[in-house]
């Protein structure tokens, strides 16, 4: 059973979409990211994807780079995480870790899902890591309960598609852009396209990213995923502070509230 | 045809060590990167399993490397370089006189050829010195292929007359301003693109490292070194040398000429890896020696990183070794122990720079240079009746501005 189906369940009866809100531990501060991250859960968001800022993050943008360069500059660990983790169950929030696979490789893979299981995080969305080579970390999320988040791309071959889904727990994380991430004007057409190829293959939750900056934006994918996720968008307003951040969130929640059909 | 010419086209047919059909070389290898990719990489690697054995495909690469890249490359006795390596007979294999100047030719043809093969117009590229840069630019130019190449801003500098080299063949270069500004944050910068146009756009990795299927066809593309060394050295001393030494950054030079001889038990296999300040500083390169597993660029090898997993920056005085990952074959043969790994530092590694020029008349590549100092340590070791073999990877024009620094080898006044 998904640690995140009561969100879905509760979503679904609101009929509406998840809102998932992203920001990297460490940025702009260490605290200054808890303190963030209470606002998104405060103002709207449903679960809260914690980044681990990382050297090397190939599948982001300029706007998360730089994010994850000041967090490291600032000295950001990894057993730094585990506390942000915390202080967004503590707020009431939901919360998952989303990182590239080296640092846990490196903390190991079985003590990382213990521990992050401990601070009350509810699993791990793993950009660079497909179901092919993780073994590893479906042993150890079932071992510690924790949902396991997969990606799926435009790119995808139904074969890989029926291969993520299987292997997901908790929702499957439709890219709905073939890029790295950043806010766009447009939401992609792709991603529409994308859901109603994994629907084929399964009734897991399907949450949308990349791109998505406005409510506008949200209330289009609202009307066929069942989460909005937004990262860049959050970590270009975390600069202008927590004001900026909450009204971001706001306006996301509605919009995953008003869910409009695809124009 | 001569011997090395008859079995160029033997040189990609499938051999008893390559990977399992998801790329792994024992617990090495692999995919780790975004499921993005993974369409684009399955895709390379179906049109490389037909290609590695289809006879047209062959023969037009067989063509190209002898009549565009200039080889069989010569297998040359360094017999006064070899006063400075305890007397062992030292042999030097040629790649500097490949057409631009390095082994890096044999892999960009191979893959362009495959480029046009599965339909795509544009070429994406990573650099570090600019070898693989300027051999990707030219085979571009060859084959009316559009062509990006990505370098770290630190190597723009550092290598100012091959971004220029690259400008005149037709490439665009991009200098890469993020992370440490080198080949590590190139190949990133690559990967972002690649994500984004990878309908259009093959990725030409340049070292024998990266998601599968790249460790095999970069590999095999280059395993002609070996193949045509191992015939030449027979044909030359008839008989097969005690140490075949190559330089290790990502491994493709390395991994090329190791595999003419892997399956001779009685040939040692060393890979020189760049030990810039010296292994007990935290300044150099050596991934095989000092580093840890990890998963980087999209294989699992051993990598230099820190505690928490993040990537270290290597430092080398060669900006083709200046890299903190390696090619997971090597990772997989230190396991197996078939062969063995030794960090060589800038200063050793200048020395035999300037030795080599002096002794032979051959200027060689810094890169390469570590295989020769570490020929010198293993000559000293093995004593006159000991037969080395080299990988003279590449020429060391590009390397000029270094020397001049390194040897105070400018005009009064700029020398250091």
């Amino acid at each position: 059973m998904s640690r995140l189906a009561p969100m879905f369940e509760q979503c679904r009866a609101e009929n509406r979409a998840a809102l998932i809100g992203y920001l990297p531990a460490g940025y702009p501060t260490l605290d200054g990211s808890k303190d963030l991250l209470r606002v998104m859960v405060d103002s709207g968001c449903d679960l809260l994807e914690i980044g681990l800022p990382f050297s090397d993050p190939v599948m982001d943008g300029p706007t998360i780079q730089v994010a994850a360069e000041q967090a490291l500059r600032g000295g950001f660990r990894v057993r730094d995480l585990f506390g942000v983790v915390e202080s967004v169950a503590a707020a009431g929030g939901r919360a998952m870790v989303m990182s590239y696979w080296n640092p846990i490789l490196r903390y190991g893979v079985d003590a990382f899902a213990r521990d992050l299981a401990a601070a009350g995080g509810l699993g791990l969305i793993t950009p660079d890591l497909v179901p092919d080579e993780a073994e590893e970390w479906i042993a150890a999320s079932e071992a510690h309960d924790l949902d396991r988040v997969f990606l799926v791309a435009p790119s995808s071959s139904e074969e890989r598609i029926d291969l993520t889904s299987r292997s997901s727990r908790g929702f499957l994380y439709a890219t709905s852009v073939m890029g790295v991430t950043g806010a766009r004007d447009v939401v992609s057409n792709l991603a529409p396209e994308l859901v109603a190829r994994v629907r084929e293959h399964t009734d897991i939750p399907v949450g949308v990213g990349l791109g998505v900056r406005s409510g506008a934006q949200a209330a289009e994918l609202a009307a066929f995923a069942d989460g909005v996720i937004v990262g860049s968008a959050f970590v270009t307003v975390a600069a202008d502070g927590a004001d900026a951040v909450r009204a971001l969130a706001e306006d996301l929640a509605t919009g995953v509230r008003s869910a409009v059909a695809p124009a | 045809m001569s011997p090395a010419g008859q079995s160029a086209s033997g040189q990609l047919a499938p051999t008893p060590h390559d990977p399992d059909e998801r790329g792994h070389f024992g617990r090495w290898g692999g995919r780790y990167m975004p499921e993005a990719l993974i369409a684009a990489v399955d895709e390379l690697a179906a049109f490389y399993e037909k290609a590695r054995i289809d006879p047209d495909f062959l023969a037009e690469f067989a063509r190209l490397l002898k009549d565009y890249a200039g080889r069989p490359s010569l297998l040359t006795e360094a017999k006064k370089f070899s006063r400075h390596a305890g007397g062992a007979r030292i042999f030097l294999k040629r790649e500097d006189l490949n057409h631009t100047g390095s082994h890096k030719i044999n892999n960009v043809l191979g893959q362009a050829l495959l480029t046009k093969r599965m339909g795509k117009k544009r070429v994406i590229a990573e650099t570090g010195a600019g070898q693989h840069g300027v051999a990707t630019a030219t085979a571009c130019a060859l084959m009316d292929l559009d062509c990006v190449v990505y370098m770290g801003e630190v190597d723009t500098e550092r290598q100012a007359l091959n971004v220029a080299r690259m400008r005149l063949l037709g490439a665009e270069v991009i200098p890469v301003k993020t992370g440490s500004r080198t080949l590590k944050d190139a190949i990133n910068e690559a990967l972002r693109d690649w994500v984004a146009n990878v309908d259009d756009t093959h990725y030409l990795l340049g070292t024998a490292a990266g998601p599968h299927p790249f460790p095999v066809l970069v590999r095999d593309f280059h395993r002609i070194i070996g193949i045509e060394a191992r015939a030449q050295i027979l044909e030359q001393i008839d008989r097969l040398p005690d140490v075949v030494a190559a330089c290790v950054g990502g491994g493709s030079n390395a991994i090329g000429i190791f595999h003419g001889f892997i399956d001779d038990p009685s040939v040692r296999l060393v890979g020189l890896e760049p030990g810039g300040d010296g292994i007990d500083t935290d300044r150099h390169g050596a991934t095989l020696t000092m580093g840890t597993p990890g998963s980087l660029h999209g294989a699992m090898s051993y990598v230099m990183q820190d505690e928490d997993g993040q990537i270290n920056e290597a430092h080398s005085i060669s900006a083709g070794l200046d890299y903190p990952g390696v090619g997971p074959e090597h990772a997989h043969l230190k396991d197996l122990g078939r062969a063995e790994y030794r960090p060589v530092t800038d200063a050793e590694a200048m020395e035999a720079f300037a030795l080599l020029s002096r002794t032979e008349g051959i200027i060689p590549a810094i890169e390469s240079s570590h295989a020769l100092a570490g020929a010198m340590a293993l000559g000293k070791e093995l004593g006159e009746e000991a037969v080395i073999l080299v990988n003279l990877s590449g020429r060391g024009d590009k390397d000029m501005d270094t020397a001049v620094k390194w040897f105070g080898l400018g005009v009064e006044g700029e020398s250091r």
